[in-house]
Parts: C-alpha cells; structure tokens; sequence
C-alpha cells in the first residue's frame, strides 16, 4: 500500500546564508495493508520529515513514495488533494481549523469530503465524539477553545472519520489519560482490521509494542556529516 | 479530467516596468488556487488579466466554456466577455463598494445579476434573493435596506450572494478578507469554504494572508517583482518552500 524507495530529502536556507543541510539519504520502507510499522529514532532523526514527505508537506529530493499506485513525489498538488481525500489520512500532533466551525463539523468534514451524506457523516462524528470521551455538550462549540487533551481527542476522532486504506499516526496516544489511550489504540487495532497500511510514530513504548507489526530506526538514513556551504 | 482555465504566458507591461511576466498555469474544475506575494508584486495584476479587466500584452486565457470548447477570454469580443463575467465569472473585490451598487437595496443587488442572465418574475426573483441573503446569513429583515446601511463584514458577505445567485463556475477573489476584523474574516472564510464545495467552485484567490491560503487554497503560486517564483500544494510551499523569497515570506509570519 505504501512504497517508499530510495528517498532524500536535503533543505536549502536561502536567507541563512545558503546553508545546504542533507536530512535523508536512501530511505527504503514497505507497508502492506492491514499492518503497522513504527518510526523509530532519536529526536531530530527525520521521524516527522518522514512523515511529512509520505504527506507530501514537504518536497522530497529524490526517489518515490508510492501510496496506493500514486507517486507522491511527483504528484501533481490536484492528485495529492485527491489522494488525501480518499486514501492518505494523517493524524497530525496539532488541530487545525477555521476558527467558529463547531467540533461536530469538524469531524465530520473528512466524509463530507468524499460526499458522504450530512447524516451519516454525523452519526460517524457523534460516534467518534462519544467513544473519545467528549462532552455532548461542546459539540457544538468551536474545538479552538478547547483544553490541548481535548483538541488532540478531536483530531483523532476527525482522523479516523473516514476510513482510510493508508494513515500517518503523529504521536497519537502523546498527553492522553490511561482510558482515552485505551480507545485510540482500539481505533489504531480495528483500522488495521480494516485493512489499513499504518505508519506511527509513538514514544510510548507499550502502545507501540501492543499495534505495531514492525520498527524501522529511521536514524539509519541519516546522513552523518552536516554539510556547511556558504 | 480537462482544465477549466488554461493560462499561457500572460504579460503585464505598465510602461517599460512589469506588471505580471509569463505567467503559466492550467487550473481544474473544483480547484483553489491562492496567489500571494507583497503588493506590487503583480498579484492583483495578473488577477484582472485573468478576470478580463486588463489587457494583457501577451498571452491567452482559455476558458472551457458550457459546450466544452476552450475559447480565449483576451481576444473574445467585448459583449462575449461581459456575458461571461455575467454567468459563469464571479469577481468578488476587496471592498465591497466596488463590487456592489450602493444606492440600490441589499434584495436589488442580488436580484440585478440574475436579472441580467434573463430573470423576469419579480416574485421568484426576491425569493432567490431572500434565499442567498440567507444562506449569507444576512436576515430576510435587511433585505429592502441598502449596502450602506451595512456593516463591512455585511456588504462583503452581500457581494459574495450577489455575485454567486447566477451560479458561476469560476470565481475571482481579490483580498475577499482584507480589512475585516479577524472575528468577521473567520466567519467569511468558512462561508467561503463551505460554498466552495458545495457548488464545487473553482477560485483563484489573491491575497497577502498566508493563513488565509492555508485555509482556502488547495495550491500556492507565489509571486514577486511580477514572476512567478514557486508553485505547489498548498501546505507543501508554506511548509517546505524552496525559493529564498518564500522562505522569507514564510519566516516572516508574527506568530499568534
């Protein structure tokens, strides 16, 4: 479901004086439906980077990513829209909305994407809400005001509206109580019954250890030597 | 799938200084497309070639008209153009006075387009207008007071009913936000973005606000002295941008 093969990754900063930093070098890495590999690594290891390129956030340098027979590297930006729409979700570590829309709609937006009818896609949303440990009474209520626990409950449940056949988990279970952990991971476990291709970053241990199929140490695509060019 | 707008080496001059220079660009039904850049950057510019208020020196703009055929908006004759920017263009301007007639009612300014594409029964008539007025969230209670007796947030959100009635295909933006107060902007922005997938609109959006794109846009052209310096997905050119301009318009965002 998800190929990635000889992938890199450098950044250019042009307004510091033209510094060139290599950050990936030959990432290789294979997901077939229905499993879940974890990132692994320390800190600053490319984890995110990653992830942000499978997302197609960031511009790969070289190589492909092949999700679901499309080559995120060099999709053109209407066929990633499409692509996250229908088969790429992303459980990102931070909630982004437009300020004023109710939590309910927040939710539900993902399947009302893919045309989803409203009804349905709420009955889904209230569902999520529900299982999550959201009061019913701030559904209607912006998640912008929302406790950081909260807001991060809100984005799962707005993740893992519409099934996807392929998900990026950003720290899922970060800063949530032993019962709402408890059902993230009941999600993570019923996607990968689904038949979902999962790839996680998870610094709990025993969450990784409980989901996860595989680990790959992304560390090892790290270039070493940090290149300086004036 | 066939682009509804092909844009092809569209130039600006004023004079010998550039407006816009060889802008290329093909745009998808249901795609938004921000453009931003500082002022004089061209941004504006290229907008009104693209919306046939300019003229441009070089360059077509091919619209995939109702039949299919893709016809050039430069070189079309004036009254063609005028039909389009009556039915399947919307422009929707940054102050809403230029984009509104201010000494007729809020019910005639919505009414007057679709009277312009044929209407003739008063009484459907008002009711289309009462019904955009409404889902602009503007009371049916305002709907015989004129623009001027509106708020800004008001008369923007009444420009955007009066150029949609007529249910365009290809909608223009120029700064839709600017101005407002950021309390009214958010309630803009998400009346724009549920109206755009819900009629599937394609818009392109001209604006300085990166958060603005961030929210609306699908993908980002960014542009300086005139050129296009870098296009892409959206989140990918604010997240990751490649030209040092970008990367110092990005770096220059007070954070909130």
């Amino acid at each position: 479901m998800i190929e990635i093969k000889n992938l890199s990754k450098t950044f250019t900063l042009h307004n510091q004086g033209g510094v060139i930093i290599p950050v990936m070098q030959g990432a290789e890495l294979t997901v077939a439906p229905g499993k879940c590999v974890a990132l692994t690594g320390a800190s600053g290891a490319g984890k995110s980077t990653l992830m942000r390129m499978i997302y197609g956030n960031y511009l790969s340098a070289g190589g492909s990513i092949l999700v679901g027979g499309v080559d995120v590297v060099t999709a053109e930006p209407r066929e990633i829209m499409a692509l996250r729409r229908e088969v790429l979700g992303y459980v990102s570590q931070f909630l982004r909305v437009v300020p004023r829309v109710p939590t309910l709609d927040v939710v539900a937006d993902p399947l009302l994407a893919v045309g989803v009818d409203s009804d349905t896609a709420r009955d889904r949303a209230r569902d999520l809400l529900a299982r999550l440990n959201i009061p019913e009474r701030l559904w209607s209520l912006s998640p912008t005001s929302f406790s950081g626990g909260e807001q991060q409950r809100v984005n799962i449940a707005r993740g893992f509206a519409h099934t996807y056949p392929a998900m990026l988990l950003d720290e899922p279970t970060a800063s949530l109580d032993a019962v709402n952990r408890e059902t993230v991971l009941s999600l993570i476990e019923e996607a990968k019954a689904g038949g979902a291709a999962i790839i996680g970053i998870f610094h709990d241990e025993a969450a990784r250890d409980r989901v996860c199929d595989r680990e790959i140490d992304v560390s090892v695509y790290t270039p070493n030597v940090t290149k300086g060019a004036a | 799938m066939t682009p509804l707008l092909k844009v092809e080496n569209i130039s600006k001059f004023y004079g010998h200084r550039i407006g816009c220079k060889d802008v290329n660009f093909d745009l998808y039904p249901g795609e938004v497309m921000g453009i931003v850049g500082e002022s004089g950057s061209g941004k504006s510019t290229l907008l009104n070639c693209l919306a046939g208020h300019l003229n441009p020196e070089t360059g077509e703009v091919l619209f995939e008209m109702r039949d299919g055929a893709m016809r050039d908006t430069v070189t079309m004759s004036e009254p063609e153009r005028r039909m389009l920017s009556r039915t399947d263009w919307a422009f929707v301007h940054q102050h809403a006075r230029d984009g509104l007639r201010m000494n007729v009612s809020a019910g005639g300014n919505v009414g007057e387009r679709l009277m312009a594409v044929g209407a003739r029964h008063y009484g459907n008539i008002r009711e289309n207008a009462i019904d955009w007025l409404g889902r602009v969230e503007i009371s049916d209670t305002r709907v015989d007071d004129r623009p001027s007796q509106f708020s800004g947030g008001m008369q923007q959100r009444l420009q955007i009913a009066r150029n949609l009635v007529t249910g365009p295909r290809l909608v223009f933006m120029d700064e839709p936000t600017g101005g407002l107060d950021v309390s009214v902007q958010a309630r803009l922005l998400d009346l724009l973005r549920g109206l755009v997938r819900e009629m599937g609109l394609s818009a392109i959006i001209v604006t300085h606000d990166l958060a603005v794109v961030r929210l609306l846009a699908d993908r980002l052209m960014v542009m300086k002295d005139g050129h296009v310096v870098e296009t892409g997905l959206t989140d990918q050119v604010l997240d990751d941008p490649q030209h040092a301009y970008t990367q110092l318009l990005v770096s220059s965002v007070l954070q909130v």
